[in-house]
């Protein structure tokens, strides 16, 4: 029986800059984002899927990094909310969530961020109820989700 | 909304008072926070615990030696290290508690499922789960107690040195509780309430990285510990070194709501492992592992309550016995067991009052701090009694809690054990809570929701956030212990090109800080919060901490920014005495504004702009006479007076400001599925004086989620063997997006006559929503056979088996009339 592959190169995409690099197969693309690449905004919450905070997008989508290995990105346009907007300045959406204090901790708003970066994308102007259905996965422990809804929509208003 | 004027405050109205956006925000939401997790050393180390699979069990052998072999592994420690290289951590309860022997790691035997019984370091996160899947561990199981009656038995032992699962008891007993009794016109009689197991799960787990000087023997915890100073009150003497080597540092924290005040066996590990193998070691805890082996809630039985009511409705009395289970270790306990007494009569004025309680440890995880520590349980006892004798005696609800609500004109009122609350309105933010939620409309609601088969139920919970601890109280539970009163600390400094930087010995967790302190910066020193660099987190080494530093208990707006306060108002009086010298004026025509130090109605070149004063202090001094040395830089501790506990009598002030929140809730139970769904809700929160109230409500709506959640599906579920069931979000059901009701909120500024600032700390009063829920509930099955809703947790097949069988339910209370 040949011996088992353990690692492998990947080739990929983040937040536009081409990436080359040799990672163990077994190593979920959350921890390849956050301890190979260094981009610790990416965040984890749980160890099941369930909490969201690892939202990151890939080829466009939004997608648990927890929930995926990093070599299955191979070839994939992987973004970060490193990669929301350039440096110094802020998405509509992020001055929003300052603006509506839709954060208390910070934890979970790097992938509440990602999430409904990908709704405002597919959908612009999301009704209340449209927000809280694609932030179903996200999960926040401080806000009870008030303020993030308010700070959505409202972004959403003025895309 | 209803304001009344601030007597106490000194500051004007400025930027205290505004809802300015967050300093903290900008870098966060780019994902620029540092967590303690984002931080990397050179050749750090990931440490992995191995954990017990049983809740109690000897344990026969611990064999590392496979793991050891395995490439990349640095290192591993067992118990039997930790007990030759470190002391027992101390006890605060007397015997039998106190005789309990807690070590970093399982010596000899485990007592909860997911307890540490050894670690192991290796290169990468991967290797170390490897490695600790390597470690052979041989147990021996032995019989295990999950229920805390049982454990009250001692027909099992956990703790051999303890002799008995007792931690620890006591008989509280204020006015004369038999009186009121034998006087009344009814007593009502419930069997038995419990109070489930649930905690906050904040979604940052806990961890650190640790790093030792061996030059200097020193330790530096990057964490996120939320209560550094205690912490190291705890781990010092463990560690069998002084406190200064032991150095807390702290940047962003993912929540915490008292989760992270009992991580100090962990990180003593984490200590012994960096010193051992002499290099940084990192640990970042699992969900698993945080929902099995962290920090629970505490859970409450409450037996034999038996309430005096007179006719009219007024009540007079009560007594119960309390039994809390803390899990396998005491750890912060047993201050539970007295930390309710700060909220002893609810908001009602209850004159006597006597609860016997009991503490005893179970095969379940610790239990630590959980937002409402401890007076959520007991007040969810006061508000269950409250509605329970309102069902029995037919009363209103809404007006028996008015006629027993501590009046307005009786503040600030001293309860039955010496506590003083402050000041508040309670049935005027009941009344806004009643008009937000449209109390008018229930029975047509109730009607229409009927005409769709579902049972609507209106609640009210009456809540109490009592801040600002006095710790003599834990006197009450061992004379011998060393703790009394509280204290924080805050430095502010003007820096050479005019920069205002501001420390906190506080270790914020998302409560914003870094801009209520810079808030009330501003107002003292005449420049924008903008202007005011609030540094973030803890650091041992800013030397701005205290004894009991760190962010829970409520305190922030009492000792924190009394800390700010007090540091800022020091700086600006050397700041106007240096203008003056320097513009050759008397120091009462000095104003600072705007970030200049000016003469009042002087020529404007008459100012000087905070540049040009630290200039003049750091770098620019020679012109100053000797006589005159201000340095623009100082500490303050803010040291809240309470005077000493009598601890014959139990009686003395525990806590020093309590803010009240009062809820409303309309819920609508289906009848097929037990299924309750929240469908209207309005919060009234009174903090006295709010420095920030966007960030004010930010923590009704927070604590609101946690209220929910709890009351409706959020529960610590043990098997007969001790194994938790709900050990990650699958099974342990957090709110999301689509489970959160709309929330109204409402406020009332009742300024604190005690407080520097007015403002009461806040954000623990969510427990007020499980109360109104509970109650909502029982409302809702009054047409459904008037089940008494007995437990704090009411998912759909436990709501479901009250309508089955109401009667059942209705055992548990008697009610005799003379």
């Amino acid at each position: 029986m040949p011996e088992p592959v353990t690692s492998m190169p990947v080739s990929l995409e983040v937040n536009g800059e081409q990436i080359e690099l040799e990672v163990p197969t077994r190593r979920l693309l959350v921890h390849f984002i956050r301890d190979d690449l260094g981009l610790t905004g990416t965040h984890i919450g749980c160890d099941t899927g369930n909490c969201g905070a690892c939202t990151v997008h890939v080829n466009g989508e939004p997608v648990k990094s927890c929930m995926m290995l990093a070599v299955q990105a191979e070839g994939a346009k992987v973004s970060t909310v490193e990669g929301l907007a350039a440096e110094g300045e802020l998405t509509a959406l992020q001055q929003a969530f300052n603006d509506h204090h839709a954060l208390q901790c910070g934890y979970c708003t790097p992938g509440m961020l990602m999430s409904a970066t990908a709704l405002l994308e597919r959908n612009p102007s999301p009704s209340e109820e449209d927000v809280r259905y694609a932030l179903q996965g996200n999960i926040c422990r401080c806000t009870g989700y008030v303020n993030i809804v308010e700070a959505v929509v409202a972004a959403g208003g003025s895309a | 909304m209803t304001v009344t004027e601030q007597p106490t405050t000194t500051l004007k109205k400025g930027f205290v008072g505004q809802s300015i956006p967050r300093k903290e925000d900008r870098r966060l939401v780019q994902g620029q926070g540092t967590f303690f997790d984002d931080v990397r050393r050179h050749g750090m180390g990931y440490v992995h615990f191995v954990r017990s699979p049983y809740a109690h069990a000897k344990i026969v052998s611990i064999d590392v030696a496979k793991a050891l072999e395995l490439d990349g592994v640095y290192g591993t420690i067992t118990g039997d290290e930790v007990a030759i290289h470190t002391d027992p951590f101390f006890e605060m309860s007397v015997e039998p508690g106190g005789n309990i022997t807690d070590y970093a790691l399982a010596v000899g035997r485990v007592r909860h499922m997911g307890e540490p019984v050894a670690a192991v370091c290796a290169a990468t996160r991967e290797l170390a789960r490897d490695a600790a899947e390597l470690i052979e561990v041989e147990y021996e199981p032995l019989p295990v107690l999950v229920d805390a009656e049982e454990s009250l038995k001692d027909e099992v032992i956990l703790h051999d040195d303890a002799g008995s699962n007792v931690v620890w008891s006591g008989v509280f007993d204020w006015g004369d509780v038999d009186a009121a009794l034998a006087e009344a016109d009814h007593v009502v009689k419930i069997d038995r309430l419990h109070f489930h197991r649930f905690s906050s799960t904040p979604l940052e787990c806990a961890g650190a990285l640790v790093e030792y000087d061996k030059g200097t023997g020193e330790w530096t915890l990057t964490c996120n510990h939320q209560m550094p100073g205690v912490g190291a009150i705890w781990m010092a003497p463990a560690l069998r070194v002084g406190i200064d080597k032991l150095r807390f540092v702290t940047h962003d924290i993912g929540g915490g709501f008292g989760n992270k005040i009992c991580l100090h066996p962990q990180y003593v590990v984490l200590c012994l492992m960096s010193r051992k193998l002499g290099r940084p070691v990192q640990w970042t805890e699992w969900r698993t592992d945080q929902h099995t082996a962290n920090a629970h809630g505490n859970e409450r039985t409450f037996l034999d309550v038996e309430v005096a009511v007179r006719s009219d409705g007024t009540m007079t009395g009560f007594k119960v016995r309390a039994l809390d289970d803390c899990g396998a270790f005491p750890r912060y306990e047993p201050l539970g067991c007295i930390i309710w007494a700060q909220v002893t009569p609810g908001m009602y004025s209850w004159r006597n009052v006597r609860v016997d309680f009991t503490q005893v440890c179970t095969n379940k995880s610790p239990v630590s701090p959980n937002r409402g520590y401890s007076r959520m349980q007991h007040l969810w006892l006061t508000e269950r009694i409250v509605d329970i004798v309102a069902a029995e005696l037919g009363l209103d609800p809404v007006e028996v809690r008015k006629r027993n609500y501590v009046k307005a004109e009786q503040m600030p009122y001293e309860t039955p054990n010496g506590c003083v609350y402050d000041s508040g309105d309670y049935a005027a933010a009941l009344d806004i809570a009643l008009d937000l939620i449209d109390s008018g409309s229930i029975e047509k609601r109730r009607e229409e929701a009927a005409s769709r088969g579902k049972l609507l139920g209106f609640g009210i919970g009456s809540t109490l956030d009592s801040g600002t601890n006095n710790f003599g109280q834990s006197t009450l539970l061992n004379p011998e212990l060393q703790f009394s009163g509280n204290n924080e600390a805050a430095s502010v400094k003007l820096d050479i090109f005019g920069e205002v930087v501001v420390t906190l010995g506080t270790v914020p967790q998302g409560q914003g800080h870094e801009t209520t302190a810079a808030q009330v910066v501003a107002d003292i020193l005449g420049c924008s919060p903008d202007q005011v660099n609030v540094r973030r987190g803890h650091d041992t080494w800013f030397n701005s901490h205290a004894g009991f530093s760190g962010t829970y208990a409520s305190q922030f707006a009492f000792t924190g920014l009394g800390a700010v306060k007090g540091a800022a108002e020091l700086v600006r009086d050397e700041m106007i005495q240096l203008s003056a010298a320097v513009l050759q004026a008397p120091p009462e025509a000095i104003e600072l504004s705007e970030g200049f130090a000016r003469v009042k109605d002087g020529p404007p070149e008459a100012a000087l702009p905070f540049m040009a004063l630290g200039a003049i202090i750091n770098a620019n001094n020679a012109f100053l006479p000797p006589e005159f040395n201000p340095t623009l830089n100082h500490r303050y501790v803010c040291r809240p007076y309470f005077g000493m506990v009598d601890t014959e009598k139990k009686t003395g002030q525990r806590t020093r400001t309590y803010a009240l929140q009062i809820y409303c809730v309309v819920v609508e139970a289906d009848p097929e599925t037990g299924e309750v769904d929240v469908v209207d809700y309005a919060a009234v929160d009174d903090c006295g004086v709010r420095i920030n109230p966007q960030i004010v409500e930010g923590q009704v709506h927070g604590a609101t989620a946690h209220a929910l959640g709890a009351a409706l599906h959020e529960e610590f579920v043990y098997d007969d063997e001790g194994t938790l069931l709900t050990s990650n979000f699958y099974d342990y059901h957090v709110p999301h997006a689509m489970d959160m009701p709309p929330l109204k909120t409402g406020a009332m500024e009742s300024p604190s006559p005690v407080a520097p600032l007015g403002a009461k700390g806040m954000g623990e009063g969510g427990g007020g929503g499980i109360h109104c829920i509970c109650s909502a509930i029982q409302d809702a099955l009054r047409s459904a056979g008037g089940a008494i809703v007995h437990d704090s947790c009411n998912p759909p097949h436990r709501v479901w088996a009250m309508l089955q069988d109401p009667e059942a339910m209705r055992a548990n209370v008697t009610v005799t009339s003379r």
